[in-house]
């Protein structure tokens, strides 16, 4: 019985490990890292879920809008806009590796922002839209 | 701690578990080229498969010449209408290996230009002769129909091109 019970400590051990090294930051520390850059922009109150999803739904340059590829419930399977590739869930909640990444973050931030709105967005643009995306539910 | 037979299988299945799942997946396949091609291992990269695959089918290597990924890889600020750069260290990375497994036929990407004497390098894969060879027997309300979209979306027809399987076994042509 106690070698079960060590066996067992150690799969937990050992899932928690591949786990931490799975995932370099959740999304709750991105959004943090979001509010520590927002927080430097005069007259900055905060993140708000709602801006971010009229963000999301609204249509800026050349008729897209982030839900364009990524449909209007971004926990759902979108698709590129222009060649029909598969993209998986944005929603953290309906796909775990999402927002998981700085890097990987930063890069599709600036790239989709450039093709949506002929520009990069503001740390407050990026932490609304994650505020929302965490609201979405499964 | 004495540990008798059955523990030990289970420390080995929690082993074998947890290097399973910290180890890169390789991108193995056994996917052959074109069915008139001659069998030809499909050759992979992860970089190319994350950063190329992400948008759009990671179109293999062998059906463009090096020096059209050259030109592709080196004007990504202008990616067919996008601004797709990389950082230094992935361009570097993919173009190798795409130069690596670049076509190095003579004339199956020439462009059938009249009086040109030095061609562009062709920047895409629909406009070589043969893709054009390729897709003949395409109807042309094939390439009009909504769920084909665009010659570029391989996968509308190459049920397998994800996997870089582009044989005419997995070919399924939408209605």
């Amino acid at each position: 019985m106690l070698r079960a019970f060590l066996v067992s400590g150690l799969v937990v051990i050992a899932a928690g490990l591949t786990a931490n090294s799975a995932f370099a930051e959740t999304p709750i520390e991105v959004l943090a890292v979001f509010k520590a850059e927002a927080s430097g922009t005069p007259g900055f109150q905060g993140f708000s879920a709602e801006r971010g999803e009229k963000f999301f739904k609204t249509k800026h340059n050349h008729d897209l809008s982030c839900s364009t590829c990524h449909t209007d419930n971004p926990a759902a399977q979108g698709k590129h806009s222009e060649t029909d590739k598969i993209i998986k869930p944005l929603a953290p909640a309906a796909n775990e590796e999402r927002f998981t990444d700085m890097k990987k973050i930063a890069k599709w931030f600036k790239r989709n922002c450039n093709d949506v709105l002929d520009r990069e967005c503001t740390a407050q643009e990026k932490g609304d839209v994650l505020a929302y995306l965490l609201t979405v539910k499964k | 701690m004495l540990l008798n037979v059955k523990d030990i299988t289970r420390m080995l299945a929690v082993a074998v578990l947890v290097t399973s799942a910290t180890i890169p997946v390789a991108f193995v396949s056994d996917a052959w080229a074109d069915d008139d091609e001659g069998p030809q291992p499909a050759v992979s990269n992860a970089k190319w498969v994350s950063e190329c695959g992400a948008c759009h089918v990671a179109y293999p290597a062998r059906y463009l010449p090096a020096e059209s990924w050259r030109a592709v890889m080196s004007g990504l600020d202008k990616h067919f209408g996008s601004n797709a750069s990389l950082d230094a260290a992935s361009v570097s990375e993919i173009t190798a290996f795409l130069e690596k497994n670049a076509d190095t036929r003579k004339k199956s990407h020439e462009t059938p230009g009249k009086n040109e004497t030095m061609a562009k390098p062709l920047l895409r894969i629909t406009e070589t002769r043969w893709f054009k060879s390729e897709h003949r027997e395409v109807a042309e309300h094939t390439w009009k129909n909504p769920k084909v979209k665009s010659p570029a979306n391989c996968g509308a027809c190459h049920t397998k091109a994800d996997s870089g399987d582009f044989s005419e076994r997995g070919v399924k042509v939408p209605r």
